[in-house]
């Protein structure tokens, strides 16, 4: 089959779907409630681009295939036309988005089953993937820079999408408006690249992008990275995040854990030839990278809604792969974006299936008059693994995967970061070493906390009132068919990337595949680490693993909730400032957010009521003061409309004489 | 005799009646001017066909007559339909403007 023709259906399926359960249940409100048919086409319209990818990528001959569609614009030299690539970097982006992304459309017909906005959820999930699409097979930055603001407004409609409560419209807005930010960061990059190579397509910028002036190619990585700390989530613009959680959860699974969020990285390994030319500023991303994953682990051990450790997690593990970009490993990055898809969207799904769970578990309660709980309390759970074996199941083997137990797939990834960092440190880049102590340190954390998560939802006792009557259930099919799709892949997901050390590099396939000879993806050097030390690391990383997971399953089993409070205690001020996400929220409102705020109640609004609307006012005071006189000349008798008459045709006589 | 005597009294004629259409009260001394107009009109034809040797103009005085006559005829039945609502023919009293 022809792959323009695969190419164009694998992204206008999706546009499709997202059309016709937007627009036909808003005009026939009756099919509003056809649950099944609604979901089982928003499902079909990712799953078959999944297949059709899949056969893409079975049938991939090594040279990437370019498709342009049609002209977007033409001005003056720009010109920019709708062109989509098709090499292995696109492939394998594609294969994550639509598999996870199909999972996740199946796990919300069941999440999502009787809420009476059923349809415009699919249809903005449906208009997601193609946004997604376009930014991961598009041929050019325009069209990424399209996906990229796509996805942007995708997660704003789904973040805000119970817009009546007013918290979640705000929490919308704080993501999108943050993402702006970075945004102009990347038009500006758009614009020195224009200015400096004349075109935006990707072969003219890979080619001839390292020639650009040191200073032209440091600014554009600065500014792309900029970019990329906003739809990333990465220290400065990171704190809407957390916030987004007011979104459903498969939202969190799907944009914030598994593919809106790793847009970044993917920008930053398509571009991989030019940032590797500018070895500043990847220092900087490598550092600032490190800090994130350092500073979102500390966040997350002190926290109760389930939904916040994880979003936490994620800001974390997005660091990890910053890190491994900023010292040359963009494979390895992308390795990691797969597993933490596969992992994280595991651990979002199943945090969703507690919360369904506890929501009833709630209702009953508050039924009895029993009194109300927070269903994503952390605090109020314990003991779910009597009733969602299933869920538990799948939540215990995505946990051991993040904490980097050897063997399942979060080990892989997250071990061959950190020993290409350690590489690169071992061969003189100072800030390579620095951000390889921080990554180990917070791998150990990871284990900590993420184990903390587990013990307290699903071990131990249960802690909500009435416990002995009120019981939670597993979740529908369409639920735990996801679950145990993503916790099976969280197990093996990593046997495609074994490290270096076994089989000498020839088993890490997706190494091969990404940046081998004709990859699309440049890297830095592998390093010269001498064998040993390289098993060293690998026990090292084991260790750790095994250690975090065990000291706070023993910890957390034992005391319960009672522990934290040990912990705070141990670490006193720290635990505090860190429970209180370390005042950076305040912060961006007591500078950022009143000064625009400010500057709008006092600048704009007066202007807005005394110039514009006085402006808009005073015409129409002066329309009706002019007609106020004019109407005289309207008076119901004949003789005067002829006096009219006369001068007219006396006036037109004269003009004809002398002009 | 010199056309351009005819031609003033035409002018004339025709500025008494435009006047008289635009000064006077009366519906029916108002349709008299008009006829006064229609007659210096008539008059210009004549003179400048008789000027001319053309009986061009003649000939469209024999229209304009006919075409005179029956709008005299339906004005006048105007006048009396007016009449009899408004029981007047006082055209400033004929006015349905209310402000």
């Amino acid at each position: 089959m022809d792959p323009a023709f695969l190419v164009w259906l694998i992204l206008l399926l999706p546009l499709a779907g997202a059309v016709l359960n937007g627009i036909v249940p808003l005009f026939i409100p009756g099919l509003r409630q056809k649950e099944g048919l609604i979901g089982s086409l928003g499902t079909a319209m990712v799953v078959i681009p999944f297949v059709l990818a899949l056969y893409l990528f079975v049938t991939f001959a090594g040279e990437p295939v370019i498709v342009t569609m049609f002209t977007w614009m033409a001005a003056g030299d720009l010109n920019v036309s709708f062109a989509y690539r098709v090499d292995e970097l696109s492939l394998i982006m594609t294969l994550i988005v639509t598999g996870v992304g199909g999972v996740i459309h199946l796990y919300s017909n069941g999440y999502m089953h009787g809420d009476p906005s059923f349809w415009r959820f699919f249809s903005y999930l449906n208009l997601f993937i193609f946004m997604m699409l376009n930014l991961v097979l598009g041929n050019n930055l325009p069209v990424l820079f399209l996906g990229w603001e796509g996805v942007g407004l995708c997660s704003y409609l789904l973040i805000g999408f119970w817009y009546e409560n007013l918290n979640n419209s705000a929490a919308a807005n704080k993501a999108f408006i943050m993402n702006r930010i970075g945004d102009f960061a990347f038009l500006l990059a758009m614009f020195i690249l224009f200015r400096e190579l004349g075109s935006l397509d990707f072969d003219v910028i890979l080619t001839q992008g390292p020639a650009m002036s040191q200073t032209s190619i440091n600014w554009v990585v600065f500014l792309l990275f900029f970019a990329s700390t906003g739809k990333s989530a990465q220290i400065p613009l990171y704190t809407w995040l957390p916030d987004a959680m007011a979104g459903p959860t498969p939202v969190s699974a799907l944009i914030h854990a598994a593919t809106m969020v790793t847009s970044g990285l993917y920008l930053l390994a398509r571009l991989s030839v030019i940032v590797l030319s500018a070895p500043v500023i990847m220092a900087l991303i490598a550092i600032m990278g490190a800090l994130t994953a350092l500073v979102a682990a500390t966040i997350a051990i002190t926290q109760n809604d389930i939904k916040k450790v994880l979003a936490y997690s994620t800001v974390s593990q997005l660091g990890y792969m910053f890190l491994s970009s900023g010292v040359g490993a963009f494979s390895v990055a992308i390795f990691h974006v797969m597993t933490h898809a596969f992992f994280k969207g595991c651990l979002f799904l199943g945090s969703g299936s507690v919360i369904h769970s506890m929501e009833h578990v709630e209702h009953e309660l508050h039924e009895s008059g029993e009194g109300r709980i927070d269903p994503q309390d952390m605090r109020t759970m314990g003991g779910l693994k009597k009733y969602m074996p299933s869920t538990r199941i799948t939540f215990m083997l995505a946990t051991l995967a993040i904490a980097g137990i050897p063997l399942f797939a979060g080990f892989f990834s997250k071990d061959e970061i950190l020993a290409r960092a350690f590489a690169q440190g071992y061969d003189g880049a100072f800030y390579a070493s620095f951000a390889w102590i921080i990554g180990v340190i917070t791998a150990l954390l990871t284990a900590i906390y993420m184990t903390r998560c587990y013990v307290l939802t699903f071990e131990g006792t249960e802690r909500w009132p009435a416990a002995e009557t009120v019981h939670p259930h597993e979740s529908p099919w369409t639920m735990t068919t996801a679950l145990w799709i993503l916790g099976v892949l969280s197990v093996v997901g990593g046997f495609i990337g074994l490290p270096a050390v076994i089989g000498e590099g020839h088993l890490n396939w997706i190494h091969h595949f990404l940046a081998g000879e004709e990859g699309p993806v440049r890297e830095a050097g592998e390093g010269h680490v001498p064998l040993g030390l390289e098993w060293g690391l690998i026990a090292l990383s084991s260790l750790i693993a095994l250690a975090g997971v065990g000291v706070a399953w023993q910890w957390f089993s034992q005391h319960g909730v009672a522990f934290d409070a040990r912990i705070r205690a141990r670490f006193g001020k720290l635990y505090d400032w860190a429970a209180a996400l370390y005042h950076v929220d305040d912060f961006y409102n007591k500078t950022f957010v009143s000064a625009v705020v400010d500057g709008a109640e006092k600048g704009l609004a007066p202007f807005d009521q005394r110039v514009v609307d006085g402006l808009v006012n005073g015409l129409a005071r002066a329309t009706r003061g002019i007609s106020q006189l004019l109407r005289y000349i309207q008076t119901g008798e004949v003789q005067s409309y002829a006096v009219g008459i006369v001068f007219g045709m006396v006036l037109v006589v004269v003009l004809m004489l002398f002009a | 005799m010199d056309i351009s005597w005819y031609l003033e009294l035409s002018a004339v004629l025709f500025v008494i009646g435009v006047l008289g259409v635009l000064l006077r009260r009366n519906v029916i001394v108002i349709l008299m001017s008009v006829e006064v107009m229609l007659n210096a009109v008539n008059l210009t034809l004549v003179s400048l066909s008789q000027s001319m040797g053309d009986p061009a103009g003649q000939v469209l005085v024999f229209f304009a007559m006919s075409v005179a006559a029956a709008e005299a005829a339906v004005g006048l039945a105007i006048v009396i339909a007016l009449f009899r609502g408004k029981q007047t023919v006082d055209i400033t009293q004929i006015n349905l403007f209310k402000y």
